[in-house]
C-alpha cells in the first residue's frame, strides 16, 4: 500500500521488493495483514511524521524467504506471526522485556520503539500491508506459529490480543472487581474478554456505536451500554457502581475519541492539543478513589489535556505501554491453542489486500457492521 | 613521547600564543571587520541613492558608523558592553559528548582501539588504516550537501596516538601540517550500578582556510557538535543490538530519498 496523505490510500504495484539490508534481517512474505484501529488514527492524519510514501500494517504473518547471515532461529519457508514491536532484545528496555519501548530500534528513542509501519515517530520501518517486508532482528520478535492453530488467530496475537490483554493486565484486576472498559474496538473487545482471565467480577463496556456493543456483549460476555443514551458516562458509571466507582477503568479509545464537544474542537478540529482525551477524562473520573486506570488507546505527542486534579486528589494509579508482545506471546498461545480465547472471532472483513482503500474506507467510516478487517495479500498462498 | 601532560590541550594553543596583539585599541576581530566594511558599504551606497528620506539618512548614517568600524577597528559599543573580539584567543573548537553503553568497560575499549572500527559509525569517515602501533591514515568524506550523503570529496590525515591507558583512555592528534589539524580525547569510565561504559568523545579542530574557513567554521560547529553526538548514539546501538537499526531504501515522501 501507499500512503498518499489522509484519507488517501492506495494499492501500489510498483513498489520494490525489500532487500536484507544488515546480517540479522528476514524477507518475510505476507500471508494475512490486518488493519489496526491505530493505523485509522495514520489514515485520519493525527499521528505526527506521517510521511507520504509509507506502507502502513503491524499485524501480519508471513512465511520466511530469505534470512540474513547472523539469523539462527529462523529459517526459510517458516511460517511466522511477527510482533508489532521491532525490539533489538540486548538493550536494558528489552532486557526489562519492556519489547515496545526498544532503545535502537527507534532512531528517535526517546519514548517509543521502532514499530513496524508506523509513522516516522516510530521508526518508520514499512510495514505488513504489502506482499513483503523487511523485518530488522529477526531472531529477536518474530515467532513461529504452532503447529495446529489458525492463521487468523496467529495474525491476532501480534497486536490485538497482547495489547487486550496486557490492558487488563496493567489495570490489576483482582478477584471480584468492577472493569470498565472504553471503547468497544478489537482492542477493548479484547480487552473485556480478557478481563475475566484476571478474575473481573463484572464487565461493563461503554461505547456509541450500537452494532459494536451488541458483538462486544456476545464476544466477551459483558454488559455494554452506548454513551449517546445516557446523559453523562461518569454519573451513570458511579450509579452503576453505587457511587464508589469502578475499581479498574481501561481506556482502549485513544486521540480520536467522540463525545465530548469540548474535546473534539480542541484537539481533532483546531489540534490545540494531540487528539481528543474524552476517553480519558471519562476513566478517570469514573474510577474508584485509589482505583488503576489503565491507557492503551494510542496517545501522540506533543500533549493532552488530562484532569490532573482528580487523576492526583483520587490517588489513581495511571498504567500505560504499548504492548510487550514478545513477553506475552507464551502464555497467549496457550490461552488460544487451549480454547480459552478466540481471537478470529473478531474478524468481520476479508478483503484483498488491492482493495486496501476500500478497506481503510469501512474500517473507518464503521461501515458495514466492520469490526476487523484482514487483507490477503495475492502471493499468500503459495507454496 | 611528545605530550605527556596529563591535561587535554586543543591543538591551536600553540598557534595562539604567537599572536600578538598589535593595535591594542581595536575591539573588533578580523571576521567582525570585513563583515562591517562589506556591510557599512552596502547600507551607504543605498541610503545614498536615497538621501531625500529619513530611512536613506538613516541607512546612510548607520553604514558610515559601520564603515568607520570596519576600517578603524574599534567600535563604542563593543567597548560599552566590554566586548573585545579582536584579542580573544581562537582555541579552534571543541566538542565534547558522552553516551552510556550497556557493555562491559574493556570490550568497549578494544572496539574503539580498533581504530578500522570507527567508520563503522562514524558517519562522515570514510576509512582509518593504522600504519603500526600508534600511527594512523583517516580518510574523511566531505558531503555534497548538509542532506545529502553524496560524497564530494575527501580529506585525509594522519594522526598518533599520544596518550593510552588500557580501558581508560585514549588520546589521539593529527600529525603536524596536516590538511585538518585535530585531536581527540576518549575516556572509558565503569557506569554506576553496573549500567555498563561511559563513553566520553572530546573532540578539537582547527579549521583549514585562516579567517574565512574560521567563520565558516563557527557557522558549522552546532552541526558538527550534533554530528558527534549522533555518532556516539550510532556507536552505542552498533555495540548494544550488533547493528545500527536503517530504514534505507524505504520511500519516504521526503524531496531527498537519502533519508
Amino acid at each position: 500500500m501507499n500512503y498518499r496523505g489522509p484519507f488517501r490510500i492506495r494499492a501500489d504495484r510498483d513498489k520494490p521488493v525489500p532487500q536484507i539490508e544488515h546480517p540479522y534481517d528476514a524477507i518475510v512474505r505476507v500471508t494475512r495483514s490486518l488493519i489496526c484501529g491505530s493505523d485509522l488514527h495514520l489514515y485520519h492524519g493525527m499521528v505526527p511524521d506521517t510521511r507520504v510514501g509509507m506502507t502502513f500494517g503491524h499485524e501480519f504473518t508471513g512465511v520466511v524467504e530469505e534470512v540474513g547471515s547472523g539469523v539462527q532461529k529462523l529459517k526459510v519457508g517458516d511460517r511466522v506471526l511477527v510482533p508489532f514491536n521491532i525490539a533489538c532484545g540486548t538493550c536494558p528496555f528489552c532486557k526489562q522485556e519492556l519489547y515496545g519501548n526498544c532503545h535502537e530500534s527507534n532512531p528517535e528513542a526517546t519514548a517509543v520503539g521502532g514499530f513496524f509501519g508506523y509513522a516516522h515517530i516510530a521508526g518508520g520501518y514499512d510495514g505488513g500491508q504489502a506482499e513483503y517486508v523487511r523485518v530488522p532482528f529477526a531472531d529477536v520478535s518474530p515467532t513461529v506459529i504452532p503447529e495446529g492453530m489458525d492463521i487468523e488467530d496467529a495474525v491476532l496475537l501480534t497486536d490485538v490480543v497482547p495489547t487486550g490483554y496486557q490492558a487488563a493486565e496493567m489495570g490489576g484486576i483482582r478477584k471480584g472487581d468492577t472493569v470498565v472498559v472504553f471503547g468497544a474496538g478489537p482492542v477493548g473487545i479484547m480487552a473485556a474478554r480478557c478481563a475475566w482471565l484476571f478474575g473481573a467480577g463484572r464487565v461493563i463496556v461503554i461505547d456509541h456505536l450500537d452494532y459494536r456493543l451488541e458483538f462486544v456483549k456476545n464476544y466477551a460476555y459483558c454488559e455494554a451500554y452506548n454513551f449517546k443514551e445516557m446523559d453523562d458516562p461518569v454519573v451513570f458509571l458511579k450509579k452503576q457502581t453505587d457511587w464508589f466507582g469502578a475499581d479498574v477503568c481501561i481506556d482502549a479509545v485513544g486521540c480520536d475519541a467522540s463525545g465530548s464537544a469540548l474535546q473534539t474542537i480542541t484537539g481533532k478540529k483546531l489540534l490545540l492539543q494531540a487528539g481528543s482525551a474524552t476517553a480519558l477524562h471519562w476513566a478517570v473520573n469514573s474510577v474508584k478513589k485509589g482505583g488503576i486506570v489503565s491507557v492503551i488507546g494510542v496517545y501522540g505527542p506533543p500533549f493532552n489535556m488530562v484532569p490532573m486534579g482528580s487523576i492526583m486528589n483520587k490517588g489513581i494509579t495511571l498504567r500505560t505501554n504499548q504492548a510487550s508482545v514478545k513477553r506475552l506471546l507464551p502464555k497467549l498461545i496457550d490461552h488460544v491453542m487451549s480454547g480459552r480465547l478466540n481471537p478470529k472471532g473478531i474478524i468481520t472483513h476479508r478483503l484483498p489486500l488491492e482493495e486496501i482503500s476500500d478497506a481503510y474506507h469501512i474500517f473507518s467510516a464503521k461501515r458495514d457492521n466492520c469490526i476487523k478487517p484482514l487483507l490477503i495479500p495475492p502471493r499468500a498462498n503459495l507454496a | 613521547m611528545a605530550n605527556t601532560s596529563k591535561t587535554f590541550t586543543p591543538p591551536s594553543s600553540k598557534r595562539s600564543e604567537n599572536q600578538e596583539p598589535t593595535e591594542n585599541f581595536t575591539n573588533v576581530g578580523t571576521p567582525g571587520r570585513i563583515f562591517s566594511l562589506l556591510g557599512g558599504t552596502a547600507l551607504a551606497y543605498y541610503g545614498w541613492k536615497k538621501k531625500d528620506s529619513s530611512l536613506g539618512k538613516s541607512l546612510t548614517t548607520a553604514g558610515a558608523y559601520l564603515l568607520l568600524r570596519g576600517v578603524s577597528g574599534f567600535c563604542p559599543v563593543n567597548k560599552a558592553l566590554q566586548i573585545d573580539t579582536a584579542h580573544a584567543d581562537f582555541e579552534g573548537f571543541e566538542v565534547t559528548s558522552s553516551v552510556t553503553i550497556l557493555k562491559p568497560r574493556n570490550e568497549v575499549y578494544q572496539f574503539w582501539r580498533q581504530l578500522e572500527n570507527l567508520p563503522k559509525f562514524m558517519e562522515y569517515l570514510k576509512s582509518v588504516k593504522q600504519i603500526d602501533d600508534k600511527r594512523s591514515h583517516w580518510v574523511a568524506k566531505v558531503p555534497k550537501n548538509i542532506i545529502s550523503k553524496e560524497t564530494l570529496s575527501t580529506v585525509a590525515w594522519d594522526a598518533k596516538i599520544e596518550q593510552e591507558e588500557e580501558n581508560n583512555r585514549i588520546v589521539w592528534r593529527s600529525e603536524p601540517n596536516s590538511e585538518v589539524e585535530n585531536s581527540g580525547e576518549v575516556r572509558f569510565t565503569d557506569a554506576p550500578a553496573n549500567r555498563g561504559t561511559v563513553v566520553q568523545a572530546t573532540i578539537s579542530y582547527h579549521p583549514p582556510f585562516g579567517v574565512a574557513g574560521e567563520l565558516a567554521a563557527k557557522l558549522l560547529n552546532p552541526a558538527f557538535k550534533e554530528l558527534v553526538k549522533q555518532d556516539l548514539r550510532r556507536f552505542k546501538r552498533l555495540l548494544e543490538a550488533g547493528e545500527i537499526p536503517t530504514i534505507i531504501g524505504q520511500p519516504s515522501g521526503r524531496k531527498d530519498e537519502n533519508y
